[in-house]
């Protein structure tokens, strides 16, 4: 096991999914993945396919038509799983809290592991979010698999 | 006898546990050197290990039930080939077992529902249809040139190295490498990166340990393909492992300089360019023969 929870920390691939920003977090976020910033240096890759990521990137607050979406492409990703919300529509709804349309953040939809703020936040801190969001990945995991163990053992007694 | 079947197991075994170890360093060296030419810093050389182990300790969730028996053919097919390979057995039947680890493949992202899966197999039946002719002309060429299918002839006293005799084919087998590889520009069946028009394509539905074990078998396919462009010089054979490494980082630039091309185009080319130059080679063959 030392070896998957080692490289877990190493190779977290990441989907974006823009709700409902104004573009400002996504050029921010994929900035990161330009020569200037990298990210691969870290093993994350942009893989855009839910069933092959590790970390869901939101960007922007959640409205009634793309919670669905939303929820679709969390329940698609295989545990362990962790969900960043970058900038502070995703983190709290931002200025569009009060708009009779929008849900608020993302925490109102799903678990949210890291909250990264600003309007819109520096690559350099949304990589400090996704690097956050792998140790969480890493107890995610230890305690699936302690849970798995409790219930192999209750099904034995 | 007795002792030349310990001996056999043992190369094959040896060859089963180091050509992954070999593929993924190759893969990761693949993937710095890429990150270079685009300016950037890179992942380590471990990189593609860390994928495989991290996707190994994923939940596993299968579409259906048959999934995983196709992506265990992919990967065991790649296995039987290899083992041909490094024990100098029939090179025509490794061509038709390796053609069987892609079909069972296709088999697999065809057995799901996703459009993108099914549109990414199809490309694939294309991309097989597209080089499998000039696989076969090679080993025609091998035939004539080594009077044997066998890859231990080329290995033999009498012949000299099948580079002299078969130039053209080698050209070919080179062309055919970048579609085999999935490398840009002919890298439509699985996009090297995702959120493209297929998303992952032909391997979008696998996830965690599947996928895990698909990458095993590309590293396989990986080693069994520099080891069939060692053949072209096989004596000494350490100059036909310099041609393969040359080969694969040509394979890099081409990786990097050019961009995707439709289906069609890659048809056009491959059968005019591809079969072209291997069939003038084996007329001329022929012709040197009669003479």
């Amino acid at each position: 096991m030392g070896v998957i929870s080692k490289s877990r920390k190493k190779s977290p691939w990441v989907i974006h999914y823009d709700c409902t920003s104004c573009n400002g977090c996504d050029i921010e976020t994929l900035a990161c993945l330009t020569p200037m910033y990298d990210v691969e240096r870290f093993g994350i890759i942009n893989v855009g396919n839910p069933k092959h990521a590790d970390v869901l990137v939101v960007t922007g607050s959640v409205n009634k038509r793309n919670v669905r979406v939303l929820k679709n492409i969390y329940n698609q990703m295989p545990e362990p799983k962790a969900v960043v919300a970058v900038g502070a529509c995703a983190c709290t709804g931002g200025i569009f809290k009060e708009c009779y349309n929008v849900l608020g953040g993302v925490e109102n939809v799903l678990p949210v592991d890291v909250f990264v703020p600003g309007c819109c936040p520096r690559p350099e801190a949304i990589i400090d979010g996704i690097v956050l969001a792998m140790d969480k990945l890493d107890e995610k995991a230890k305690k699936m698999k302690e849970e798995k163990k409790k219930a192999n053992q209750s099904v034995k007694v | 006898m007795g002792n030349n079947l310990v001996q056999n197991i043992i190369i094959a075994v040896i060859w089963i546990v180091a050509a992954p170890i070999l593929g993924g360093i190759l893969s990761g060296i693949d993937r710095k050197i890429t990150a270079r030419m685009q300016n950037r810093f890179g992942p380590p050389i471990m990189q593609p290990f860390y994928d495989f182990f991290k996707l190994l300790g994923k939940e596993r969730i299968t579409v259906n039930q048959t999934q995983m028996v196709y992506v265990m053919g992919h990967l065991f097919f790649a296995i039987a080939s290899l083992v041909m390979l490094v024990l100098k057995q029939d090179l025509l039947m490794l061509m038709f077992i390796l053609a069987f680890s892609t079909v069972s493949l296709i088999m697999g992202a065809m057995s799901v529902r996703s459009p993108y899966s099914k549109i990414g197999a199809q490309r694939e039946i294309i991309q097989m249809m597209a080089y499998e002719p000039v696989l076969i002309l090679m080993v025609v060429g091998v035939y004539l040139t080594t009077k044997s299918f066998m890859i231990s002839s080329v290995f033999s006293e009498s012949t000299g190295p099948l580079l002299y005799n078969l130039p053209l084919v080698f050209f070919a087998f080179l062309y055919v490498l970048t579609i085999k590889l999935r490398k840009s520009p002919f890298d439509f069946s699985t996009s090297h990166h995702g959120h493209q028009e297929l998303i992952k394509g032909l391997t979008t539905e696998f996830s965690g340990p599947q996928l895990a074990l698909i990458e095993l078998t590309h590293w396989y396919d990986l080693i069994i393909l520099l080891g069939l462009i060692t053949l072209f010089f096989a004596k000494p054979i350490w100059v036909g492992i310099i041609i393969a490494l040359v080969s694969y980082f040509l394979e890099l630039v081409i990786d990097n300089i050019s961009a995707r091309v439709t289906w069609r185009w890659m048809i056009k080319a491959t059968w005019l360019i591809g079969i072209g130059a291997a069939m003038i080679n084996i007329v001329w063959l022929y012709l040197k023969m009669k003479v």
